[in-house]
């Protein structure tokens, strides 16, 4: 099976804080990787480090190797524009921008270089059609994005992530602000993507991961207690903390 | 306990009927002071009249109007870009300590009274001018001459003193746009330049209209630092460098000497500056309120 990303010996420090510690993982491609955990375990920071998003903050240190397509994305010479072209981000609260939809998809195609009218007219239909968004917006591509619903807006940001064509998506605990139905269809069209897209999803709900993932890692404290398929991890896990925290016992 | 609340409803009420009454009989008061030249003289005469002679009877105000426009708008075009500029500076690329020590500085301006800034034109921009403004156009232009009391000194000191104004609200404006819009724009390979000129200053340009606005306000009604640095010269003016006159500094400046009907025109100048004023700020609002109705529509 083919590594998309290969994480060595991850460490990741706030100042003094230790947020991450030896973490070794694989991404595999075009499957989905569910990260699971309870609040504070450091999924999210690890997520974070996939798009080099921590570099926001003054204080993060890294040490350990994350290598994406056999390259270190913390090297040197590593374009980090290029990186996040190729790894996309969708955010735990739908963040769209205060622009129309249309918009919102062509910012960033137009980023990197498209500037061809017809093309991005294109983009436009082929991504919202790829979140299953194209029938309910088609009439209204010029009103605002923040007009959609909690839903919707979601949508559009997967929508507008897809637009820059990337091969991995990361989700930050996509659907944990909407509602049972909203969920739901998130968690289908996340079974169309990956049959294009590798997606590593950060989730708090464990029946979500059961759901929708191929493999599955469990962390706590930091650390990465047991990663393997989501089958095993939810039917029969190796490590006795895995098991507490799937059954209910803590988190 | 309910009568001690109604007492201070009351209180309340009186303050706030206070503050509009004054602004209404403030009104009342120009109006009824100036009406009277406006009728007298022709308010097409008093408006597009290009002499302002008081002794000689000759009460056209227009060379007084394009004085403070001009100087205003100079004002506006020197101030507004370095504001905005500024302000990008402090919220989103200057160092934490750095933004900390420079925006109290820039706060501290605001606090510098106005003569204060008139003088410092008067001793440095208008030697200035005449020194080395005047050699470059000269180079270009033979005939051009200045004594370096002129609109482009005016402008000068006036986008200094607009700046706290500008880069206060704007900065404000800037970081409180959510953090989640420029998150989205990195993590979709934009760099920080694209995020800021794509994103953050779009998201902020209510606050950074609001700002300008009031930066205008302030520009258009100051008069001790215009007075020190224009020249006062009511004509018409023909370039940067020609001296002018602006409505407020010739209010103050003769007001001290006029006779009746000479008074009655300057509260009728008076009349005029509160109408532009009141025209500046309903044009500014609508063009927030448009501006304000795309983000949202």
């Amino acid at each position: 099976m083919n590594a998309k990303i290969k994480i060595e010996n991850l460490n990741l420090y706030y100042g003094s804080f230790q947020a991450l510690t030896d973490v070794n993982m694989n991404i595999y491609e075009k499957k989905i990787t569910a990260l699971i955990g309870p609040s504070g375990c450091g999924k999210s920071t690890f997520l974070r480090t996939l798009n080099r998003m921590n570099d926001l903050i003054d204080s993060v240190r890294i040490k350990g190797n994350v290598l994406l397509d056999y390259k270190d994305i913390y090297a040197k010479d590593y374009d980090i524009i290029k990186l996040r072209k190729k790894v996309g981000m969708v955010f735990q609260k739908p963040n769209p921008f205060p622009k129309s939809i249309y918009e919102n998809i062509v910012y960033g195609p137009r980023i990197h270089g498209i500037n061809d009218k017809q093309k991005l007219d294109e983009i436009v239909e082929r991504t919202l059609k790829e979140v299953a968004l194209w029938d309910e917006v088609k009439d209204r591509l010029k009103k605002p994005a923040m007009g959609l619903s909690g839903g919707q807006q979601q949508r559009l940001c997967i929508a507008r992530c897809l637009a820059v064509e990337p091969e991995i998506i990361l989700m930050d605990e996509p659907t944990s602000a909407l509602d049972p139905v909203a969920t739901l269809r998130i968690e289908s069209l996340l079974e169309e993507l990956v049959r294009k897209y590798t997606i590593v999803i950060v989730t708090h709900n464990m029946q979500q991961a059961g759901r929708v993932s191929d493999y599955t890692s469990f962390f706590l404290s930091g650390r990465v207690i047991e990663t393997d398929e989501t089958d095993i991890i939810f039917s029969n896990p190796d490590n006795k903390k895995t098991e507490d925290y799937i059954t209910g016992r803590f988190g | 306990m309910k009568a001690y609340e109604k007492v201070i409803e009351k209180l309340l009420l009186i303050c706030a009927v206070t503050a509009t009454l004054s602004v209404i009989l403030i009104t009342i008061f120009i109006f009824k002071e100036g009406i009277s030249v406006l009728s007298d003289y022709g308010m097409i005469n008093f408006i597009f009249g290009t002499k302002w002679s008081p002794t000689n009877g000759n009460y056209g105000i227009l060379p007084l109007i394009a004085g403070s426009l001009s100087v205003t708008i100079g004002a506006l075009v020197i101030g507004i870009p370095t504001g905005i500029a500024c302000a990008v500076f402090l919220s989103e690329v200057a160092h934490k300590k750095t933004a900390k020590i420079l925006k109290s500085a820039v706060e501290l301006l605001a606090g510098i009274p106005s003569v204060v800034y008139g003088f410092f034109g008067l001793s440095v921009l208008v030697p200035a001018i005449r020194q080395f403004i005047l050699p470059i156009i000269q180079l270009f232009n033979e005939d051009a001459s200045t004594s370096g009391f002129s609109i482009l000194a005016g402008a000068i000191i006036l986008a200094i003193m607009i700046l706290p104004t500008i880069v206060s609200i704007s900065e404000n404006a800037i970081s409180s746009v959510p953090i989640e819009y420029k998150e989205a724009s990195l993590a979709l390979g934009a760099n920080r330049q694209e995020t800021i000129t794509r994103i953050l200053v779009p998201a902020a340009k209510s606050g950074i209209i609001s700002s300008i606005i009031l930066g205008m306000g302030r520009a258009i009604g100051e008069t001790m630092a215009v007075i020190l640095i224009t020249g006062n010269m009511p004509k018409v003016p023909g370039g940067m460098l020609d001296s002018v006159a602006t409505l407020t500094g010739t209010i103050a400046m003769e007001m001290g000497y006029a006779t009746p009907e000479h008074q009655k025109a300057l509260f009728a100048v008076g009349i005029v500056l509160f109408i532009i004023i009141m025209l500046l700020n309903l044009f500014a609002n609508f063009t927030l309120h448009r501006l304000g109705g795309q983000a949202n529509d």
